[in-house]
């Protein structure tokens, strides 16, 4: 049993390597050996497999995500403090606070093992938020599977769900909002993204890198193990095919307990002014935080890999550096710092150790047994990885797909069958009650949840005095995205704009996570393509920056890709959360009146009409108005802020039908409504245009809310009043709440036990 | 007049149990695990949470730190003790109440408003509230099925040391719908349930939960 040292590899510099194992190309495998004028000890090679992989070096996406920023890093409610490249983006929300928000996948794991997969997501997104500096504050989760009904859905559901569930609510962060979405091309590939929002003071920020020659290398956390070393098991195997440590699991196992005190543990670390650089271990472990760390500051770093404390003594120093054991930091800290560092540490029962110091040699220097294995220029690894730009072509069904309008379908047209509509579609999987999943969830510990789900979006306080906040909403709409995913990105960002104003707060930052199928299948390059194009163009004309995201590719089953999804979290900041807008139409409303804000057109396809009554995809997605959404935005920011409006609702996903089930569900007060004049009732109830919101209007204030609506030009109707224990839709149906009730909450229950 | 609230490795609800007892008018003190003093507070929370990760018995580890040797001494002398879910786990295993939380009969973490009936008003968490109130307040646990021998609960139920039992479906299997209960004395009460997070109209679906925390402020007082 012999280590692959430096000197080794420069002496033998033609053994056969399992680079093409490890999934690199033969091109790139030269340029290693360009690179460091010899080939690479396997550590070397380990290490570059994996930071050059899709995952971590955005290889293919790289050259559209350049596009980000061309948008003015300014938001409407402060500047950005970090931004795109960071372990997550930071915004100034006023108040002296800053907020730091980003989603993330873990999508391909969550398919393989679906609780820790799930579990896993969570712990890394909160770790990339704590790692800013923040104190995390609440997490999200929208989730993609199958058909409900599909066999393997029930395996992979409620493993995810529990998993979500099970690490956040043992970490004590509330999960206030997010997704859960069927559709038939998610079966082998289910979406698990994870959105985690912190908080700080802007003094407590915190960047990710390495400076002062002399300082320490902390890593403090869990143990290190063979969890998650994926393909890199074939290094060890070609190294150590005697007596070397046995297969391992490819997918992290969890601790949200250690995760928990290392949340109270960092944030007492920069309370105390005892970090001056720190970066979380996720993908890729000990070789992104070293590498990422060092290429960063503005020297080179030493390891000794003999210090990093290991649950299992048979791990190769190459399995070392790429495990993706959980639940660990790395902190640089000045020598006198340290012995500080250690004790609060301790104090947490937090394993420490120093494992090598900021040098000045500009290179990433590990040593294993008291040999060099890995002698590398950081940036090397961290940055500068292959760049593709890999073909793209619009598909050549896009014109079909797009000439197959929904408009032309059967639609019910009495009354007796408009009413069936709305039942079939209200219990279909995607328009449902999800509290099946959500209340497998903490939505309230910390205190300061303001609005959870089935909100419009998550609201949480951020300070208990002034009544300072913020609110996040999460949203795609992958069939709009599949019909046009230029159209649909924007759409996507429209809706969830929409959501955090609904709620009353002023939407100012995005983060995404642009989740495709393979990047060598031109037609999902060019979805991708103009998904990026579209989130650009958006938020240049909403006037918010995007400040950071993820890329997913290689979600397919076979040759069929997923539904493009470009999943878009909007966050927003509201001055006083005690004026925040909820869905409910509760008793105290009773007489208010409801009108309908923004235009209703023939827009059908893509719709969940279409998709759950016609199982049809295709024609054109609705039309995307963004000034029309910034109105609209002003007028639900402006009306919850004077009181003229005391509920207010998205219409998106389901038409307005959906959106007064669900208000009236959620407050227990039904509504009497009819079709403004000249609309059809079917289009009324099912249409689904962008830019629209239900609200309730006090019979008190309603001069001055229709006053505001005519003096901005922004087309408003009146369409019932708030009354009774039913859902009367005048001159065609009416359905009693508890009716409404059960149908809409009987759908996951039934599916799922 | 002071409120501690200990903190163990893994406690969540800390932090909010404080602002609860804040809420009600007293002064909130961190207790922390390791540490055997209680700072001369009047009453103590042992808050929710997953303390040591749940990962052996809920509440089992936790028994057994330095402040719990405090805490059991001074409850056997009246001192109030309010053990909310993870709480009221370890006030189980240290065996100041009877009987033992195991995993839900739904066999998943269950988040939701439940309504409760107060069954006894009588301790010195509960006098704030009236014979039989019924209240709504957040249940969220993973380990919270009651159990106990049927002796066990026959005598709980004859001495009133039922404080409170879930109204409509049983959330989570409890012998007897019971959600929490007393030690003889009545000082010392554990609940499933959580008060503290239904302290605010703003944040919780109530503020039926304000009451423990006033009642203890009364029975310090009268004491």
């Amino acid at each position: 049993m012999s280590t692959d040292t430096v000197s080794n590899a420069s002496s033998t510099p033609d053994v056969e390597q399992p680079w093409a194992e490890l999934g690199l190309k033969p091109d790139e495998y030269q340029r290693i050996r360009d690179i460091l004028d010899r080939r690479p000890t396997s550590c070397e090679l380990a290490m570059y497999s994996v930071m050059w992989s899709e995952h971590c070096s955005y290889k293919s996406s790289k050259v559209h995500l350049k596009k980000f920023g061309d948008i003015p890093q300014e938001t409407p409610a402060g500047k950005m403090l970090a931004g795109i490249g960071e372990n997550a983006g930071v915004i100034d929300i006023g108040e002296g606070y800053a907020v730091t928000f980003k989603v993330e996948s873990h999508n391909h794991p969550s398919y393989v093992e679906p609780y820790q997969g799930a579990a896993t997501g969570v712990g890394g997104i909160v770790r990339d938020i704590l790692a800013m500096g923040a104190r995390p504050v609440a997490v999200m989760d929208p989730l993609r599977f199958g058909p409900l009904d599909a066999p393997d859905t029930k395996r992979v559901l409620p493993g995810i769900v529990s998993g979500v569930g099970g690490y956040g609510n043992s970490l004590g962060l509330p999960n206030i909002g997010g997704e859960v979405v069927f559709d038939s091309t998610y079966l082998g590939n289910p979406l698990v993204n994870a959105l985690c929002v912190g908080v700080m003071k802007h003094e407590d920020l915190h960047l990710a890198n390495a400076t002062g020659i002399g300082n320490q290398i902390i890593l403090y956390g869990a143990k290190t193990g063979g969890d998650g070393i994926g393909g890199v098991s074939v290094l060890a195997s070609e190294t150590f095919a005697e007596g070397g440590p046995t297969k391992r699991p490819a997918v992290q196992v969890g601790d949200p307990f250690m995760e928990k005190l290392l949340i109270e543990c960092t944030l007492e670390l920069f309370a105390a002014r005892l970090v001056e650089g720190i970066q979380d271990l996720g993908g890729a472990g000990l070789s992104c935080a070293t590498s990422e760390l060092a290429s960063a500051g503005d020297g080179g770093m030493y390891v000794s890999l003999d210090k990093v404390p290991l649950r299992d003594a048979s791990l190769a120093p190459e399995e070392i550096l790429m495990s993706e054991s959980q639940e660990r930091m790395m902190a640089v800290v000045t020598p006198d710092n340290v012995e500080a560092f250690l004790k609060i540490c301790a104090k947490w029962d937090v394993q420490a150790d120093v494992i090598g110091e900021v040098t000045d040699t500009g290179r990433l220097q590990i040593d294993w047994h008291g040999e060099r294995v890995v002698d590398v220029p950081p940036r090397t690894v961290a940055h500068e990885g292959p760049v593709y730009e890999r073909p793209y072509a619009r598909p050549s069904w896009q014109d079909e797909l797009q000439a197959d309008g929904a408009e032309k379908l059967p639609r019910a047209t009495t009354g007796e069958e408009l009413r069936d509509t709305l039942l079939t579609l209200i219990a279909s999987p995607n328009l449902c009650d999800k509290s099946w999943v959500t209340d497998q969830y903490d939505r309230y510990v910390l205190g300061n949840s303001v609005l959870a789900q089935p909100e419009d979006s998550g609201m949480i306080r951020v300070d208990e005095t002034s009544g300072l906040g913020v609110a996040v909403s999460t949203d795609c709409n992958g069939r709009f995205a599949k019909l046009d995913p230029y159209t649909g990105a924007k759409l996507a960002l429209a809706e969830s704009y929409r959501n955090v104003a609904t709620t009353g707060a002023r939407p100012a930052a995005v983060t995404d996570c642009l989740n495709f199928g393979s990047p060598e299948d031109p037609a999902v390059m060019w979805q991708f393509s103009e998904a990026i194009r579209g989130l650009v163009d958006g938020c240049i004309e909403l006037g918010i920056p995007v400040t950071g995201g993820n890329v997913s590719f290689y979600n397919q089953t076979g040759e069929t890709p997923i539904l493009p999804t470009p999943v878009v979290g909007v966050l927003g900041v509201i001055d006083d959360v005690t004026r925040r807008t909820p869905i409910g139409f509760t008793a105290e409303m009773e007489g208010h009146q409801l009108y309908l804000l923004g235009e209703t057109d023939e827009e059908l396809s893509g719709s969940e009409w279409a998709h759950v009554v016609h199982g049809h995809l295709g024609g054109r997605p609705p039309a995307v108005d963004l000034a029309a959404e910034q109105q609209l935005a002003d007028i639900l920011i402006n009306a919850s802020r004077d009181g003229l409006i005391d509920a207010a609702h998205d219409v998106s996903d389901g038409g307005v039908a959906q959106t007064l089930v669900e208000s009236a569900l959620r407050g227990g007060v039904g509504a009497r409504v009819w079709a403004p004049d000249g609309l059809d009732p079917f289009l009324f109830l099912f249409a689904e245009s962008a830019g629209r919101a239900v609200v309730a209007v006090p019979r008190t204030e309603e001069v001055r809310f229709t006053d505001m609506c005519t003096a901005r030009r922004f087309p408003h109707a009146k369409i019932g009043v708030i009354t009774g224990d039913t859902l009367d839709v005048q001159d065609q149906f009416e359905i009693p709440l508890a009716e409404l009730q059960a149908t809409w909450s009987a759908t996951l229950p039934a599916a799922l036990g | 007049m002071k409120i501690g609230v200990v903190t163990f490795p893994g406690s969540l609800d800390d932090a909010d149990a404080r602002r609860a007892a804040a809420v009600a008018g007293a002064e909130a003190v961190a207790l922390w695990h390791g540490d055997a003093d209680l700072h001369g507070v009047d009453a103590v929370i042992l808050p929710g949470g997953f303390s040591y990760g749940d990962y052996l018995r809920a509440g089992a580890i936790s028994r057994f730190a330095p402040v719990m040797e405090t805490v059991i001494k001074k409850a056997g002398e009246g001192l109030p003790v309010l053990g909310i879910c993870n709480g009221f786990q370890v006030l189980c295993e240290a065996h100041l109440l009877p009987g033992a939380l195991i995993k839900n009969h739904v066999r998943k973490f269950v988040c939701k408003d439940q309504p409760l009936r107060i069954e006894n008003n009588r301790t010195a968490w509960t006098s704030d509230y009236d014979a039989n109130h019924e209240i709504t307040i957040v249940l969220k646990n993973q380990d919270g099925s009651y159990v106990a021998d049927e002796a066990t609960l026959d005598r709980l139920e004859g001495e009133g040391r039922v404080v409170a039992r879930y109204l409509g479906q049983n959330p989570n299997g409890s012998y007897r719908d019971i959600a929490g209960i007393s030690n003889e004395r009545g000082n010392v009460v554990g609940l499933m349930p959580h008060p503290e997070h239904c302290v605010e109209t703003l944040t919780g679906p109530s503020t039926d939960g304000l009451g423990f925390f006033t009642s203890v402020l009364k029975a310090v007082v009268a004491s």
